[in-house]
């Protein structure tokens, strides 16, 4: 039995190929229950950066056709942007994935948790049941054993992890938002994932404002409010249109006094900027603006780059235990046979020698001592033989020794 | 020979030091062998400590030396109860160097040494001792969180790229276990006085420096708290009043003893 993999993924196809081929989780379900259909097991794993089909089958050519026409019937041209892999290279790939290292951004967290829905949602069987659990294990060792993901990849999660250098736990921290856009909601999209309370939302036009608050919680206020409202916020995350400062160094200083030493932490993500680059020289406040940002941003990216490189090394041990339990597939039958005749054997040679019970009992348990320390050692070789790749010799052996043949 | 304890427990706590270095330059590598060089280091100090108790004929940490290894030994176990901690392991940069460098001066002082202790011994002398040292190393462990939280303050200041890549704890919470430090520490300290004071009654002598600074110390410490208190002292202005605090614990510490144990 063989794992097959075609797919496509960020690395060939464009967004507009990329979105024609992508599932929602049912049609991803249905699509593997459809392939696993006449002895196959099927796997499909699609989500915005890729689409990827795992199959196993007795016959791999036949799987890959499958498979193939299967994403051709969702898009015609993906044709060039498909990719193909088989047993070692395509356990090794799920494995990168599942741990992060074939994302766009090394060490995304959302991937382990879509693996683990398209297993979960797939038709698997004894190979791809293995395969999978396999490969979340790798993911999950991966993240647990260097710091790939834990270091923020955006803007947005930048900010609220450095809001969190300030405050630790965000929880019961209040938020000012000034500016409704889409920049400034991601923002306080974030905060909030982590704790943090938006108490108020400023805006230009108090509806647009109102409408974030129905969706965040906090109160609607007139942007002109800011500096009024300044000593009520520990985090004030700014990102208006406005072509001059809406907060100058000076509104700042004025609630000091007021808010008895309590830190401020200020998010500028405005261009031009929204406030006052003076601010970050008073006591107790800390103004990052977009650029200081992204370079906290693409310093973390470069610090999950040089983890991806342990990543891999531990990737590459998981892909290497699979290959070994995938290539000891090869002499399973053999070692069933073996011990099935040795147990016919023993079977018969008791029922010729005409025992009691108790002494069936005790010949029972001794005979199948003696035939388990037997076996053990050679099931133990060709297993291992198997691993490097011996296995079918050995197994045939096995096989002509014992006279096997037959029950191939 | 448990006196030879000195040693390994030296040794690992070296090892801890320079392991602490290594995780700040390169994060998440060497913090676990800190950790269990601090560990190990304190198990085999307290095994030393443990055999100075049993050989003494009286109390055995009341001379200079003696007393600053039960110092040592303090200040690593206070700093147990944070430092295993992964965000608070940079802690360790600033604690470890010290318990090492202090732990050679207990050796130099004569202090690590297996029956040479004092004969003189009652339970004022052990509560003196005892109470004024676990506030001293209360108030050491305060000064590495403020020293920590000055050099994290400083990071974000200067907005430095690397700041997210090499975590320290967030000053928020630095800020209040400092504070937190002090406010256990202090109490300590004033027992450890007051306990002081009856003892002088009792024995006689003089006010010396040493008494002198300590009452200082603590007015700087009370100080802190009634500021944090009633002017919402925070941050690195509070940070500075700990550390000079600190200067004043390094002062009764190291320059003033030998005018006091001499009395």
């Amino acid at each position: 039995m063989s794992v097959v993999l075609v797919g496509i993924s960020h690395h060939e196809a464009p967004i507009e190929l990329r979105e024609r081929a992508a599932l929602d989780p049912q049609r991803a379900a249905d699509l593997a229950a459809t392939l696993a259909r006449n002895d196959a097991e099927a796997v499909c794993l699609s989500t915005c950066n890729r689409t990827e089909l795992y199959l196993a089958h007795e016959s791999p050519d036949a799987a890959e056709e499958k498979a193939e026409a299967a994403l051709l019937a969702l898009e015609s041209e993906l044709g060039p942007a498909l990719y193909r892999k088989r047993d070692d290279e395509a356990a090794l790939h799920l494995f990168r994935v599942a741990a992060g290292l074939d994302s766009m951004i090394p060490g995304e967290g959302e991937i382990l948790g879509q693996v683990r829905t398209a297993y979960d949602a797939g038709a698997t069987g004894p190979l791809l049941d293995r395969l999978f659990r396999q490969a979340l294990q790798a993911g999950r060792k991966a993240r647990t054993e260097t710091a790939i993901g834990e270091s923020p990849a955006s803007i947005s999660s930048a900010a609220a992890a450095l809001a969190e250098q300030v405050f630790g736990d965000l929880r019961g921290r209040m938020v000012l938002v000034a500016g409704a856009g889409e920049v400034g909601e991601l923002a306080a999209k974030s905060l909030v994932s982590r704790g943090a309370t938006i108490a108020f939302v400023a805006n230009r036009t108090i509806e647009r404002a109102a409408e974030l608050t129905v969706r965040y919680g906090g109160e609607a206020v007139a942007l002109d409010q800011v500096p009024e409202q300044l000593h009520h916020a520990d985090v004030l995350l700014s990102s208006t249109s406005a072509s001059g400062w809406i907060l100058t160094r000076d509104d700042v200083e004025s609630t000091l006094a007021a808010r008895r030493g309590r830190p401020l932490f200020l998010i500028d993500l405005a261009v031009p900027r929204d406030l006052d680059p003076a601010i970050h020289e008073l006591d107790g406040c800390y103004l990052y603006d977009i650029d200081d940002l992204e370079a906290v941003v693409a310093e973390t990216l470069a610090g999950r780059r040089r983890e991806a490189e342990r990543a891999e090394a531990i990737v590459a041990q998981e892909a290497e235990k699979f290959r070994a339990w995938q290539a000891s597939l090869d002499v399973v039958p053999a070692i069933t046979s073996l011990r099935a005749r040795a147990e016919q054997i023993r079977e018969a040679e008791l029922r010729r020698a005409n025992l009691s019970g108790a002494e069936r009992r005790a010949a029972e348990s001794v005979t199948s001592a003696v035939l388990n320390k037997l076996l053990h050692l050679p099931t133990v070789r060709m297993k291992q033989a198997a691993a490097a790749a011996d296995g079918v010799i050995y197994a045939d052996a096995v096989r002509h020794l014992f006279g096997l043949e037959d029950e191939r | 020979m448990a006196e030879l304890l000195f040693w390994p427990a030296l040794l690992a706590y070296g090892e801890a030091a320079v392991a602490y270095l290594n995780e700040a330059r390169h994060p998440g590598q060497a913090g676990r062998f800190a950790t269990w060089g601090v560990r190990v280091g304190w198990l085999v100090q307290t095994g030393l400590l443990t055999a100075q108790a049993a050989r003494a004929e009286g109390f055995p940490w009341s001379s200079w030396g003696g007393s600053l290894n039960l110092f040592v030994w303090l200040v690593v176990g206070v700093y147990l109860i944070w430092g295993c901690r992964p965000r608070y392991r940079l802690l360790g940069l600033a604690v470890l160097p010290l318990a090492v460098v202090l732990f050679v001066l207990a050796r130099i002082g004569g202090g690590t040494g297996i029956g040479d202790g004092s004969r003189y011994s009652n339970v004022f002398l052990v509560l003196h001792v005892g109470l004024v040292l676990a506030a001293f190393a209360g108030f050491t462990l305060a000064a590495a969180l403020s020293a920590l939280y000055l050099w994290q303050e400083r990071r974000l200041k200067r907005r430095e790229s690397t700041i997210l890549r090499l975590r320290a704890p967030a000053l928020a919470r630095l800020d209040e276990v400092a504070a937190r430090t002090i406010a256990f520490a202090l109490p300590a300290l004033t027992l450890g006085i007051a306990v002081g004071i009856v003892r002088l009654r009792d024995r006689g002598g003089g006010f010396d420096a040493l008494m002198a600074v300590t009452v200082l110390t603590w007015a700087v410490y009370g100080g802190y708290l009634l500021l944090r208190r009633f002017a919402g002292w925070r941050g690195r202005r509070a940070a500075y009043v700990v550390l000079a605090g600190f200067v004043l614990v390094a002062v009764v510490r190291l320059a003033l003893p030998v005018t006091h144990f001499a009395t």
